[in-house]
């Protein structure tokens, strides 16, 4: 809502400058936004008539006028501009002058002395371009000030209105809640019954009475449709945002801003027999006066004439029965529409409108018939013709039912102490009817606030005019108890500063992708797809995190960087038969060397094993590894990491042709990995330590290559030997000694006896029993 | 053998056992004076041949010389491993000005870093974490707070669709009707008080919006909370989340369809307000949704950016960096 400040002190004129104003608005609810002035400063700049003009004897362009501002002697001024003429009325900056920018001293223009200078619309700063003085009405007064004349000492201010305050979408509106704030008095521009000057009535017929409750209008005959709107019609109109169109127009517009009512003038000629307030029939169109011809739904409530529709009720007029330079009679339509049947309406045909905006929030339905008689007689002033009688289909007008508000409730949500009086006075200020007892209000809302309907209305109403400002921050007061602090679910923290002590940097990467990446990287041909996207490379919700890690490792590596840790935590979605799921994941890109380049060591491309411990100090070394195929994935270096006998994510080196596509110099290592399994940890439970030594025995077999180390640990463990205490992997050896397609396992056994220290025939014994048991399983041979 | 002899034992020891510069060649000539057949030994075995009463003295004298040439002996010994190991510290000493055999340096993204904040700061007065679904329902998105459809409230939200039923969350709210739903299920509350920090969706991309960006949402709902608490809680968080006892907070009334009264909170900086969330009393209608007897309870409930936060404590200037992931402005906050 923008509306010029001159304005709105025509209705109620605190004693307070613009900026407390200002000031007061935004702290009581009405949020100022912006307020500019309409005019850049300058000063001493009057009407100014030249009252004669000479060429100037040293030069072409220029003339000497005699500039008459008022004063006994006229002034000599020395002026280039083209239009000077003699007769013309224009600003004249006296010496002393201070304009935008520069200020006028006596001077000597080519030898000539000039005491002023005339001005443009550019010089004083009210417009980007002009092509000479500006030129004032000849009945304007010569001495008069510029400013004041031109009423620039003037501000739009922008109020970012919540959706609740429609009483506020007026100049109206606005004033009452200022003299609320302030205690200003309200003036209210007079209104008169407009006398009438025929009998003539346009029938009306209301076939929807709960859409459309109040519906007015009348005839004006005679009007002159080019008649000019007046300069200070056009400011306020300006200063509020709205163009000038032409006067019949602008004169709606005027009254809409001025009372928040939206009204319509038909052509009253192209307007064939009854009007009719109906919703559109089925795929009956409409044209619009935007240009824009739109096929109808039957829940858009329209005004018809015998011919079909001729107006989307409170939202647009159409084209058909616009006012045009030829009209001369019209029918002014003033009405109540019902905010359920505006709303949504405009939005789905693809755009808004000042009517619709008012409409679908709510309009003062007890000032219809006063916005009628303001526009009538507007009109008739500035366009002349003759009024009719009012047509008026009244029904059943929204109930106010009356609220009520307790006492101790209302000082219980604030959390402060009032006075019943203060209350009854804050209620008094906002014009509410209202009775009292000792400790509640019954409180009457008015009909233009939509927004008080409940207690809850009436605490905020008190709560915004005591002030915010004045409820003091005081500290809760409740009982303690101590948070819950479990020991087998970790917070999500863990994992993060995990892997930031690895050297992974977190990112925050879009929860939505391109589509490619959901096909391309995870096999996902069915994804998630937005309904109206930001952009075609954010449609569609990711169902992993990579696509994320590799779109940012290629954006670093075009800024130089060549070793890149990445991980991200966040959802992964997919869809299910009763809607959507969600999981949280935890996903890490390795890139570049092991390790930053370094005098120490040799540098060496990561690889799956260097992740293979990330991924695992993530488990808590309790992850298995199966080999598996993904389609992100190198298909040979791919596993699914397995979590107590649970598939919880991958671990793999991204596939050839995937680097290729994105035009990655080295390789990249990438796993992903569900949260929830990786949080759940067991309460330790002691167990005794053997005190007696361990036994170490090594145990090197040869198998074939297709033999995993992984069957071979369980096969050991499999045995369920008890005086094993571990078996580990420590050297892998193929080459000279080994036949092709073989390798050569090394395992270190470790046993402990509990009871007593293991003798060399026991601990032989296991270790047979070892052999034999991957023997026989995986064919392992002794080496 | 005699006392002659005796007294000039451990003058030489002395000159022998200087001689020596490593510990084998003083173990020899050890041996030359306490060896098997080494002079003391010697002037020990010589003993015997002395009368009973001759013997004590010259044995008294002979362990005095003997004390003698061991102090010596181990003085030098003493003398000669310091020396080696100085020398062997030497020959070891590094340049620890090398750097590091590193991981190379990792870090949380500035984003995560006021998440944690908020969570440790809130949890030392009792707030739980409480999370809910990003892909929400239009019901727990807006109907269950109180935003009918074609409200025009819903005008303010920038929403993300998924299909008629389902949107991106646009704020965290929602998160307080499922908490609240499922307290009243298993009857652990109210009294409640959560934050459910998390990512929300808007349609809107330009240097001061993203289309996905991270709220918090704060609730508290107990029989004698009020408006003045709801200002006091805000005002202490960010007392203590910018390390500043003077940040004042203050409220402008506003408009939430989800809390009556409502207000725009805006903090105290550098001389002016800045603008960091919205806040209310939570409305009866939401209590009404999940079952909550409004009579009884109130809440508030407020949403702070988590972005704006993180900005106005790092002193990051544009919005678009937390989600360019550019390692060179994530790696200032590792």
């Amino acid at each position: 809502m923008q509306f010029s400040e001159n304005w709105l002190r025509q209705f109620v004129n605190p004693a307070i400058d613009s900026e407390a104003l200002s000031h007061a608005l935004t702290m009581t609810g009405l949020e100022v936004e912006e307020m500019q002035a309409v005019a850049a400063a300058f000063s001493k700049v009057v009407v100014g008539e030249i009252v004669s003009a000479e060429k100037h004897p040293d030069a072409d362009r220029l003339q000497l006028l005699c500039v008459d501002t008022g004063e006994a002697e006229p002034l000599q001024i020395v002026c280039g501009a083209p239009n000077a003429r003699v007769g013309l009325k224009a600003p004249c900056a006296l010496v002393g002058a201070e304009l935008p920018g520069f200020s006028i001293k006596q001077a000597k223009v080519r030898g000539v002395e000039s005491f002023g200078m005339m001005c443009s619309a550019k010089e004083l700063g009210l417009s980007e371009e002009s092509s000479g003085l500006l030129e004032l009405p000849a009945d304007t007064r010569v001495g008069q000030d510029i400013r004041e004349l031109l009423d620039l000492d003037d501000k739009a201010i922008t109020l970012k209105l919540t959706p609740n305050r429609c009483d506020c979408l007026s100049i109206l509106g606005v004033a009452r809640d200022v003299a609320a704030i302030t205690g200003a008095d309200l003036h209210l521009p007079r209104i008169v019954e407009a006398k009438l000057g025929h009998q003539a009535q346009q029938t009306v017929t209301v076939k929807e009475s709960t859409a459309c409750p109040l519906y007015s209008g009348r005839l004006i005959h005679g009007v002159n449709a080019h008649a000019k709107t007046p300069d200070w019609m056009v400011r306020s109109l300006e200063r509020s945002g709205l163009r000038s169109i032409s006067a019949v127009v602008d004169i709606t517009n005027y009254v809409l801003l001025e009372l928040g009512q939206p009204m319509h003038a038909f052509d009253a000629a192209k307007l064939h027999g009854n009007i009719e307030v109906r919703y559109a029939s089925p795929k009956e169109k409409l044209a619009l006066l935007n240009e824009q011809t739109v096929e109808l739904d039957a829940d858009m409530l329209v005004i018809a004439d015998d011919d079909g529709a001729i107006a989307l009720a409170g939202i647009m007029g159409g084209a058909s029965t616009a006012v045009s330079d030829a009209t001369t009679d019209i029918f002014l339509e003033c009405a109540f529409f019902s905010p359920a049947v505006i709303v949504g309406r405009a939005r789905r045909l693809g755009f808004s409108t000042d009517s619709s905006y008012r409409f679908e929030r709510g309009v003062d339905f007890a000032n219809t018939l006063q916005a009628l008689e303001r526009a009538t007689g507007l009109i008739l002033e500035i366009c002349g013709g003759e009024a009719g009688p009012v047509t008026e289909v009244l029904n059943a007008l929204p109930q106010r039912p009356p609220v009520k508000l307790r006492m101790n409730r209302l000082c219980s949500v604030l959390g402060i102490e009032l006075d019943i009086a203060v209350v009854a006075e804050i209620f008094r200020k906002l014009g509410f009817d209202f009775q009292q007892s000792d400790t509640d209000f019954t409180v009457m809302p008015p009909s233009y606030r939509f927004d008080i309907a409940i207690e809850e209305d009436l605490v905020e109403e008190v709560a915004r005019l005591h002030g915010y400002d004045n409820i003091p921050a005081i500290a809760p007061r409740a009982d303690l108890h101590m948070l819950p602090s479990s020991e087998t679910r970790l917070h999500r923290a863990v994992l993060r500063n995990t892997l930031a002590a690895s050297g992974y940097q977190e990112i925050v990467s879009y929860s939505f992708v391109d589509e490619s990446w959901e096909r391309d990287l995870l096999g996902n041909d069915g994804p998630i797809r937005l309904k109206n996207p930001i952009a075609s490379d954010m449609s569609v919700m990711r169902s992993g995190l990579w696509g994320g890690l590799l779109d940012t490792l290629v954006y670093n590596l075009n800024r130089k960087q060549d070793r890149v840790r990445l991980f991200e935590i966040g959802a992964s979605y997919a869809a299910v038969a009763d809607g959507f799921t969600e999981t949280q994941r935890i996903s890490g890109l390795a890139y570049g060397d092991a390790v930053p380049e370094q005098w120490a060591q040799d540098e060496r491309e990561v690889d799956f094993y260097d992740i293979k411990a990330d991924v695992d100090s993530l488990t808590h070394g309790a992850a298995t590894y199966v080999a598996e195929e993904h389609p992100a994935l190198h298909p040979g270096q791919s596993a699914r990491v397995m979590l107590n006998g649970e598939a919880v994510g991958w671990l793999g080196k991204l596939h050839p042709k995937w680097q290729q596509h994105y035009q990655l110099p080295r390789g990249v290592i990438l796993f992903e990995l569900d949260v929830a399994p990786l949080l759940a940890r067991k309460l330790v439970q002691y167990s005794e330590v053997g005190k007696f030594p361990p036994v170490r025995r090594d145990l090197a077999v040869v198998v074939d290559e297709k033999v995993t180390v992984q069957e071979l640990l369980d096969t050991m463990k499999a045995t369920g030997i008890s005086l094993l205490s571990d078996v580990a992997l420590f050297d892998v050896y193929r080459g000279k000694g080994i036949a092709e397609g073989k390798k050569s396992l090394a395992f270190l056994v470790l046993m402990q006896d509990t009871q007593k220290t293991l003798t060399d025939v026991e601990a032989d014994e296991v270790m047979a029993k070892l052999l034999d048991a991957i023997a026989k399983k995986h064919h392992a041979e002794l080496r | 053998m005699t006392m002659q002899n005796l007294e000039q034992i451990l003058p030489q020891a002395q000159r022998d056992f200087a001689a020596c510069d490593t510990i084998q060649d003083l173990e020899q000539a050890k041996s030359r004076y306490l060896g098997k057949s080494g002079l003391l030994t010697e002037q020990l075995k010589g003993l015997g041949k002395l009368s009973a009463e001759e013997r004590p003295a010259a044995g008294a004298a002979i362990n005095v010389v003997k004390q003698g040439v061991e102090d010596v002996l181990k003085a030098r010994r003493d003398s000669i491993l310091n020396a080696e190991q100085a020398k062997q510290l030497a020959n070891e000493s590094i340049d620890v000005t090398l750097p590091a055999r590193s991981q190379g340096k990792g870090g949380l993204h500035p984003v995560t870093l006021t998440m944690n904040r908020l969570e440790q700061i809130f949890h030392s007065i009792g707030f739980e974490v409480a999370e809910g679904p990003e892909i929400e329902t239009d019901f727990y998105n807006f109907t269950a707070l109180n935003i009918p459809e074609d409200h025009p409230a819903r005008a303010m939200h920038d929403t993300f669709y998924i299909d008629d039923q389902h949107v991106l969350r646009t704020h965290t709210s929602p998160v307080q009707v499922h908490y609240m739903q499922n307290a009243m299920k298993d009857k652990s509350g109210p009294p409640l008080k959560i934050i459910a920090p998390g990512r929300v969706y808007r349609v809107d991309s330009d240097a001061t919006h993203s289309p996905m960006f991270h709220q918090v949402e704060g609730l508290w709902v107990d029989e004698e909370v009020s408006f003045a608490n709801l200002k006091g809680v805000v005002q202490d968080f960010l007392q203590r989340f910018f390390e500043r006892d003077d940040l004042q907070v203050r409220f402008r009334p506003s408009f939430f369809p989800f809390t009556e009264p409502s207000a725009e909170m805006d903090m105290s900086w550098n001389g002016g307000w800045l603008e960091i969330g919205g806040c209310g009393m939570v409305h009866p209608e939401v209590f009404r949704h999940v079952g909550i007897d409004s009579e009884k309870y109130r809440g508030f409930a407020f949403g702070l950016g988590v972005e704006r936060l993180t900005m106005l404590r790092y002193g990051v200037n544009d919005l678009r960096l937390f989600f360019n992931n550019d390692l060179r402005f994530l790696q200032q906050f590792g």
